[in-house]
This record gives structure tokens, C-alpha cells and sequence, in this order.
């Protein structure tokens, strides 16, 4: 069992995301502008 | 010194600095373990890009908002995240899912070895099969630092953030995980050999 459990296998799978996720999130952040005014927050999405 | 060696923490100050590329660095570095982690939980793919994609929404508004606390290490920080928009998602689910293998998917089923011969992959499924149900009966703070460690290959001091326990209290749970495993194994007479 201790040979099952010290397989490498188990977490060698890499699971990542889609391409368009990352793409998404980059161009979120890019168009994404925060201004704090006060207690208020006020958040921008830019074209 | 290349900014994709740079630190998290100095990406970090160059992000909300301004300078955009470090967070494409940041989300490339750790893509696999959040990921893995959203994926442990959530066995669709669909879903778990939402709440991989909810979860860097969060860092970047917190990031752009000046709201960061530099004290804790952003990893873990991410992965709370992840966490609780994975709990928000089966409250909104109503149902919390246990069954960790789908057709999709299967942890156990990464042990396969092509050069099986249909006999012994009969005798490994059924192995693969006895250790899944084996591990459902453990208490959940030791099945969940098991999962944590084994499958998605988390140090102790990663999984005793994400849990809130000491580094010590998660080894003693790894190590209760692993002595219960082999009761149930020996109560049982399950025979885990190939």
C-alpha cells in the first residue's frame, strides 16, 4: 500500500485551466481601474 | 535578473505598480496548483474554469485596490480564495459532493500502467476502487489532508493554512490518516498488492 501511495503518478497530472481563461483574466486587468474615494471604491472597465 | 525568476512578492509590487506582465507571470507560475485544487473539488471542467476565473477576479480588484496585506504568501492567500468560492458554489449548489471519482475523471485511475496485462488491470481497478471507498471512511480532516497532500501535492505548511491548523495537527492528521487506513484495511482483509 505504501508503494500505491508513493506514486508520483497521483499528482503528476498538471490540470490547468483554458487559454481563454487566462486570456480573459490579462484583459480584465488590463481594462480594470480602481479609484478609491473616500470609504468609496469606485471600479472602471475601460473599451 | 529576467522577470519571470522574480519573486511573488516582487511581482506583486510591479503589478500594482502598474506593470501588467507581472500578473500574466504570477497566474502561469501557479495555474497548475490552483487549478488542482479548484478541480479536487468541483469535478467539471466548466466550473472550475468559473471559479479559477472568479478567483483571479477577486486577486486583481484586491491587488488594483491596494487592499493586498503583504504579511501572509500569495499562494495560500489564492487558494483561500479559491476555497471559499468553491463552498459559496455547492451552497449555491445545495449539495455537497462527496463521490470524488466521475466518468470524467478519476485519481485512481492515474496508477494505470499500459503494460498491464487485462488480468492485472482487473486486480488494479479493483485496488484503485477498494482505496477510494477506503478513504471516504476516514473523518474528514484526516481524508481531507490526505487528498491534499497525496493528490494535490501541497506542502504541510500550504494545507495547514488552507485548514487553519498547525503544521504539527496536520501531520498527526496525515499520520491518524494513515493508521486508520490500515485498520480499516486489516478489519476488512483487503488485499492492496498487485
Amino acid at each position: 500500500m505504501a508503494k500505491l501511495y508513493s506514486q508520483k503518478k497521483l499528482a503528476s497530472q498538471k490540470m490547468l485551466p483554458k487559454k481563454e481563461t487566462i486570456s480573459f483574466l490579462l484583459h480584465y486587468s488590463k481594462a480594470l481601474s480602481i479609484i478609491k474615494a473616500g470609504k468609496f471604491s469606485f471600479e472602471f472597465i475601460a473599451n | 535578473m529576467a522577470i519571470n525568476e522574480l519573486s511573488d512578492a516582487v511581482l506583486i509590487r510591479k503589478y500594482i505598480q502598474g506593470e501588467e506582465s507581472a500578473l500574466g507571470i504570477l497566474i502561469v507560475r501557479h495555474q497548475s496548483k490552483i487549478y488542482g485544487f479548484i478541480y479536487s473539488k468541483i469535478k467539471d471542467k466548466d466550473l472550475c474554469d468559473d471559479v479559477f476565473q472568479d478567483t483571479f477576479i477577486k486577486v486583481i480588484k484586491t491587488l488594483k485596490s491596494n487592499s493586498y496585506n503583504e504579511e501572509g504568501k500569495f499562494v495560500p492567500w489564492v487558494m483561500r480564495i479559491a476555497h471559499n468560492l468553491v463552498i459559496d458554489h455547492f451552497r449555491k449548489s445545495k449539495k455537497m459532493r462527496f463521490q470524488r471519482d466521475t466518468d470524467e475523471y478519476s485519481v485512481f485511475s492515474l496508477l494505470s500502467d499500459s503494460s498491464l496485462n487485462a488480468e492485472n488491470q482487473i486486480i488494479l481497478d479493483q485496488i484503485e476502487l477498494d482505496l477510494s471507498i477506503i478513504i471516504e471512511e476516514l473523518p474528514q480532516d484526516q481524508r481531507e489532508v490526505l487528498v491534499m497532500r497525496m493528490h494535490q501535492d501541497l506542502s504541510f505548511k500550504e494545507i495547514a493554512d488552507l485548514t487553519g491548523v498547525s503544521i504539527n495537527t496536520a501531520l498527526g492528521r496525515m499520520r491518524y490518516a494513515i493508521i486508520n487506513l490500515r485498520k480499516i484495511i486489516a478489519k476488512n482483509n483487503i488485499v492492496l498488492t498487485n
